[in-house]
């Protein structure tokens, strides 16, 4: 109990850093979006893990606590999908609106 | 129940293995962390539903510009490290030096909400409002002025907990008594960090 380790926070903090400024330099490369959008959310990931590893300590501790952590990751990602389909269906009603609006308006 | 009878219990159970050895208070943190990341998750994937399936959402960093949020986050993740280092300085006994790097991590979260909060006037003054804006979807300004207004409540509740933690350090005899007690206040600063790191990538990156 009076024995804490520490892990090396500083070299954390710099691959952090260079994690920040390399995600900054992503948007401006000449590749397709997606990639880059694909690229970014990596660079995000990675850099929550390095914090929740290392600051938050949980590579050290119990396998429940990271359980803990892992649960609202998942239900967050599966929301996503759960919500897409009412988006979906916004959109092609409001799209659906503009068609219907359109002829009656070219009347006047 | 004091530690011995505590160490006694658990060697006399040894099936029960404790989900964290330390202490509750640590366990009861990341409950609510989980919870609280449940919340900004939903924040967060409401966000990408409605962004996904919006004809015209205006391109967030060619709006809001990331040069400042850019240097927020730097801010944030120096504060993060501040807050470690308290840590490591309480388990060599330096309470004064401990007691000063949580102030580092509190001062470096006020000049984060106050950075917002001239980020916040910059953009209104611009035209993004909660209920709409002059570069497309009305929902970007909502959702924008949301996570972020979320977030930054979390800052600001997270100051004023680092400081009550700076009165803990100062008031318990030894400083080793308060260590469990910083690093749970560390847990929630840390976690605030890491939810800034999704917010920056998702809402003003991508």
């Amino acid at each position: 109990m009076a024995e804490h380790k520490h892990p090396n926070y500083m070299a954390i903090f710099y691959y952090l850093a260079i994690l920040t400024a390399v995600e900054l330099g992503v948007i401006f490369l000449p590749i397709s979006k997606f990639v880059i959008a694909v690229l970014l959310c990596v660079f995000a990931v990675w850099k929550a893990a390095l914090v929740a590893m290392y600051f938050m300590h949980l590579k050290i501790e119990t396998r429940t606590l990271g359980l803990i952590a892992v649960t609202p990751l998942v239900i967050a990602t599966l929301l996503v999908f759960v919500l897409l389909p009412d988006g979906f269906a916004v959109a092609k009603k409001t799209s659906d609106d503009k068609k219907v609006a359109a002829p009656a308006a070219a009347k006047h | 129940m004091t530690a011995a009878t505590a160490h006694g219990a658990a060697a006399i159970e040894p099936a029960e293995s404790p989900l964290t050895p330390e202490s509750w208070g640590k366990l009861g943190m990341w409950i609510f962390l989980a919870g609280d990341a449940v919340g900004f998750g939903t924040l967060l994937a409401g966000y990408g539903a409605m962004r996904a399936t919006s004809a015209d959402w205006p391109n967030p960093y060619e709006v809001l510009g990331i040069n400042l949020t850019a240097a927020m986050t730097f801010l944030l993740i120096c504060s993060s490290v501040t807050m470690v280092k308290a840590l490591e300085w309480l388990s060599r006994g330096d309470r004064n030096r401990a007691k000063m790097f949580l102030l580092l991590t509190a001062i470096g979260g006020a000049l984060f909400v106050s950075l917002q909060a001239y980020e916040w006037t910059h953009l209104i003054h611009r035209g993004l409002h909660i209920n709409g804006n002059p570069w497309g979807a009305s929902l970007f300004g909502t959702s924008f002025f949301l996570v972020t207004g979320f977030h930054g409540l979390h800052v600001t509740a997270g100051v004023i907990y680092l400081l009550a933690t700076i009165g803990v350090v100062s008031r318990r005899p030894r400083p080793m008594d308060s260590y469990n007690f910083v690093e749970i206040t560390g847990l929630y600063w840390h976690f605030v960090d890491l939810v800034w790191i999704m917010v920056f990538t998702f809402m003003y990156l991508l």
